[in-house]
């Protein structure tokens, strides 16, 4: 993967740009703040250094004059909340796109792995219970429920079509974990007891890492996977190979037995 | 207020005037040097991490053959083991280290001095905040020693992980130890500082320390409380399986968790940070209390907008409670609330920018004396201002959707606490250590510390500033684990490099304080000229302080003032 560097990486969904102008503003105003504020002090230091015969000047400035900075201060960080940071939060996590109109994925978390989940044909996602949960169905999913027999899991792999807005549904089986995507500057903590939805469009067709970003435990940097953005034949073709996995449904003749 | 103690001079016990003492100054002294030995331990704790950072792997060198192989089979550290670590790291350097130094050490010692009253109100309580904060700092340490080993969920000890995990019972029990020693001694100075100032010495009169320490005993006083009943909340989830962190149907490891279930592991983030925010702010204020004191004296000339820092101070204390939530952006919580925490974050910051501007103005127009508290107090300021500023792309909301937990944030509040307050605290001992020992420390060796510290900080938190906008994670045990950390790499070699570097640069701190105590130069009782009422007694100060009440007549920086003599003018000078 060469999609990192020694500055940000590459850009890969469609807010990854609003979120870097954000913060290649905010850096071009802190280094500015800091070298006028740097050579200020240091004239200060060199200028009012002890000197015989050079008396201190006493005259007091008003309180008033260490406002001015401030006001400066102020208006920048104004400016910055009303016509960046509110607008850019409200599309980026605020709003959730249509479920009908979105991909929508299901990614549960756990110690120390990814397991996502594609509601398959019906694009519903089926029952779960946690007393069914095994090494090999790391979800519980109940696959005597319609609903849950055509549902795909896959371990630390997620594969997404490119240019089209997903729905990820965030849940942890056990601790807080955190999904982050750098390339998609999409970073949400996954909270047990709670589904919190997210989403992304990404639009670049490549291999990137989704790490977990919250102290899960011994394990935490191992806790990794893979996310593939291809372009919607290759993704169809992929969940077409990936739902022939499944087992296959329950038939009459079995059931009779 | 009390000249009959100032003659009370009847001959103690060894165990009653060393240990178990009840003078404001002794207690200052052990807190001290308590709080430097537990920053020491946190130090090295830090250094086996970095090892292990910058050489994932490879067996820890000299030491690593030494730790049992449950934590570090064959010398190389487990996962466990780096998890422990950094919790403990955490843990020691705020609630043993620092808030210890800067409120308990130089409080103690400094404000009854600076509000000239013979001892705190309270002397017995005070003697009791050190004797839970001894134990309870113990305590953390021995868990290291018991079976599961310390906390290793992060000093933040979120659940559901903080309570499967091991040892973060014992983690508990020393908190709330800690937190009831803290309380006591916000209490204490409170009470002391109202009640027992001078004749003459109103509020506005009042040295800046004094009133950081004020403020710090506030936050501490409302903040300590809900942490510590979430605290037992926790403790009770792990010891007697309640559930008010658990929610239900949890599955660990395969195993269905047996608790009830129903719980909400927001709540702690909650009840957690509403403490550990304004926690921050007791870090920083001693520090800027102690910079302004030392920038008026050695300026000569008084404090540019006094009346604005003060106000600024009580400004960011009241913020301090309103801003917590900005540490949960991504946390789940309904994203609308961010908006909320996102203004008050913002304006939390227009007080701080006060405060700092004044101390940049007070340096026009003066006549400055570059000695090593000097230098320390000077370095506060750019290198306090790093952190501030990197501050700003974390309280963003949108930016820190990207930067939140990577190396970004580990280098921010590092930029806050070490070159912000330790700095700060650092050149409060040079500064104060011929009041408490009548003696000086060693010029030249305190500039070698100044530079070697100063250098080798800046040298370990830069790079972890170009990691976090690279985006490397936090927390890791293994960073090259991960694809999104390797190129970036070579950086957490350089931090290990100059953090060897800062601990080889504190030997001569350390020789030359406790050379210093005994051997150092001596001076008169007041070396540096100042005018603020804890250089108006003998130094050290005998039981009880001053021989007499002091009064007071003015403000606490009239330095140069026009038509007088010298260019000091002490508060206690009735001319």
């Amino acid at each position: 993967m060469n999609n990192y560097g020694w500055g940000l990486p590459i850009q890969a969904s469609t807010f990854a740009g609003q979120i870097d102008s954000g913060l290649w503003i905010i850096h071009a105003a802190m280094i500015g703040v800091f070298v006028l504020w740097g050579i200020f002090f240091t004239y200060l230091l060199i200028k009012y250094r002890r000197r015989d015969g050079v008396a201190v000047r006493h005259e007091e400035h008003g309180e008033m004059t260490s406002l001015i900075p401030d006001l400066l201060v102020m208006v920048f960080e104004i400016g910055l909340i009303v016509f960046y940071a509110l607008p850019a939060w409200r599309s980026i996590k605020m709003t959730m796109p249509d479920p009908k109109d979105a991909l929508v994925v299901e990614v549960t978390a756990e110690q120390f792995g990814w397991n996502i989940r594609y509601p398959g044909p019906d694009g519903k996602f089926g029952r779960t219970k946690p007393e069914l949960v095994h090494f090999s169905n790391p979800l519980g999913l109940d696959r005597t429920d319609p609903a849950a027999a055509d549902d795909i899991v896959v371990s630390n792999e997620m594969h997404l079509p490119v240019n089209a807005k997903v729905l990820i549904k965030l849940r942890s089986k056990d601790v807080v974990h955190d999904l982050f995507v750098p390339e998609f500057r999409l970073k949400q903590d996954a909270m047990p007891g709670l589904e919190t939805p997210m989403w992304v469009e990404p639009n670049r067709i490549g291999h990137y890492e989704m790490a977990c970003a919250q102290l899960c435990g011994f394990g935490h940097s191992l806790m990794r996977g893979d996310v593939y953005v291809e372009s919607r034949e290759d993704f169809d073709k992929w969940l077409k190979s990936r739902a022939a996995l499944n087992p296959a449904p329950p038939t009459a003749s079995s059931e009779g037995f | 207020m009390s000249s009959e103690h100032g003659h009370d001079a009847h001959e103690l016990s060894f165990l009653r005037k060393y240990v178990f003492s009840v003078d404001h100054k002794t207690i200052g002294l052990q807190y001290l040097i308590t709080s430097f030995v537990f920053l020491l331990v946190g130090f090295g704790l830090m250094m086996l991490m970095r090892w292990q950072l910058a050489f994932p792997g490879r067996a820890i060198p000299l030491i690593g053959p030494m730790f049992s192989p449950d934590l570090a089979p064959n010398g190389v550290m487990s996962g466990e083991f780096y998890n422990a670590l950094g919790a403990m790291h955490g843990t020691i350097m705020i609630f043993l280290g620092v808030v210890p130094l800067g409120v308990a050490a130089f409080g103690n010692y400094i404000v009854p001095l600076q509000i000239g009253a013979p001892d705190m109100a309270f002397p017995r309580l005070n003697m009791m905040s050190y004797w839970l904060y001894l134990p309870a700092g113990t305590l953390m340490l021995l868990s290291f020693f018991l079976p599961g080993g310390a906390a290793q969920s992060g000093w933040t000890s979120y659940p559901p992980l903080s309570v499967i995990n091991p040892g973060q019972t014992v983690w508990l029990l020393a908190m709330v130890l800690l937190i009831t020693s803290s309380l006591l001694g916000a209490i204490n100075f409170l009470v002391t500082t109202i009640n027992m100032r001078a004749p003459g010495l109103s509020l506005m009169r009042l040295p800046v320390f004094v009133w950081s320490e004020m403020v710090a005993s506030v936050i501490l006083l409302l903040a300590f409380p809900p942490l510590e009943a979430a605290a037992v909340l926790q403790l009770m989830d792990r010891v007697a399986h309640t559930s008010f962190y658990m929610p239900k149907d949890l599955v660990i490891l395969g195993q269905r968790y047996t608790g009830s279930g129903g719980g909400q592991p927001l709540l702690w983030q909650h009840l957690f940070w509403f403490l550990a925010h304004p926690e921050v702010y007791v870090l920083v204020l001693p520090a800027m209390g102690i910079v302004s004191e030392i920038i008026a004296n050695n300026t000569r000339k008084p404090l540019h907008g006094y009346k604005t820092i003060v106000y600024s101070m009580l400004g960011v204390g009241v913020m301090s409670f309103l801003v917590w939530a900005h540490h949960m952006f991504i946390s789940g919580m309904t994203p609308a609330l961010s908006n909320f925490f996102l203004v008050t974050t913002m304006i939390i910051s227009v007080p701080s920018v006060a405060i700092l501007t004044c101390l940049i103005f007070s340096l026009q127009g003066g006549s400055i004396r570059y000695n090593v508290p000097m230098l320390f107090a000077l370095a506060f300021l750019p290198l306090f201002g790093i952190g501030g500023l990197t501050g700003l792309p974390l309280g963003l909301t949108v930016t820190d959707i990207y930067l939140h937990d990577t190396y970004y944030v580990i280098g921010h509040f590092h930029f806050v606490v070490v070159t912000g307050s330790i700095i700060a605290l650092f050149a409060g001992v040079y500064h104060w250590f011929p009041k408490w020992f009548g003696r000086k420390m060693n010029d030249r060796l305190g500039v070698i510390h100044f530079w070697g510290s100063v250098v080798s900080m800046v040298g370990i938190f830069t790079p972890m500033l170009v990691m976090g906008l690279a985006g490397a994670s936090r927390r890791l045990y293994d960073p090259t684990a991960q694809a999104h950390n390797l190129i970036v790499q070579p950086l957490n070699v350089v931090s290990t490099y100059f953090a060897a570097a800062l601990g080889v640069f504190q030997l001569p701190f350390i020789w030359n304080f406790f050379h210093s105590m005994f051997r150092g130069e001596k001076t008169p009782e007041n070396p540096w000229q100042a005018t603020t009422l804890e250089w108006a007694c003998p130094s050290p100060p005998p039981h009880g302080n001053f021989a007499k009440t002091p009064r007071v007549y003015r403000g606490p920086y009239e330095y140069s003032t026009p038509g007088r003599a010298t260019d000091f003018w002490p508060q206690t000078d009735p001319s």
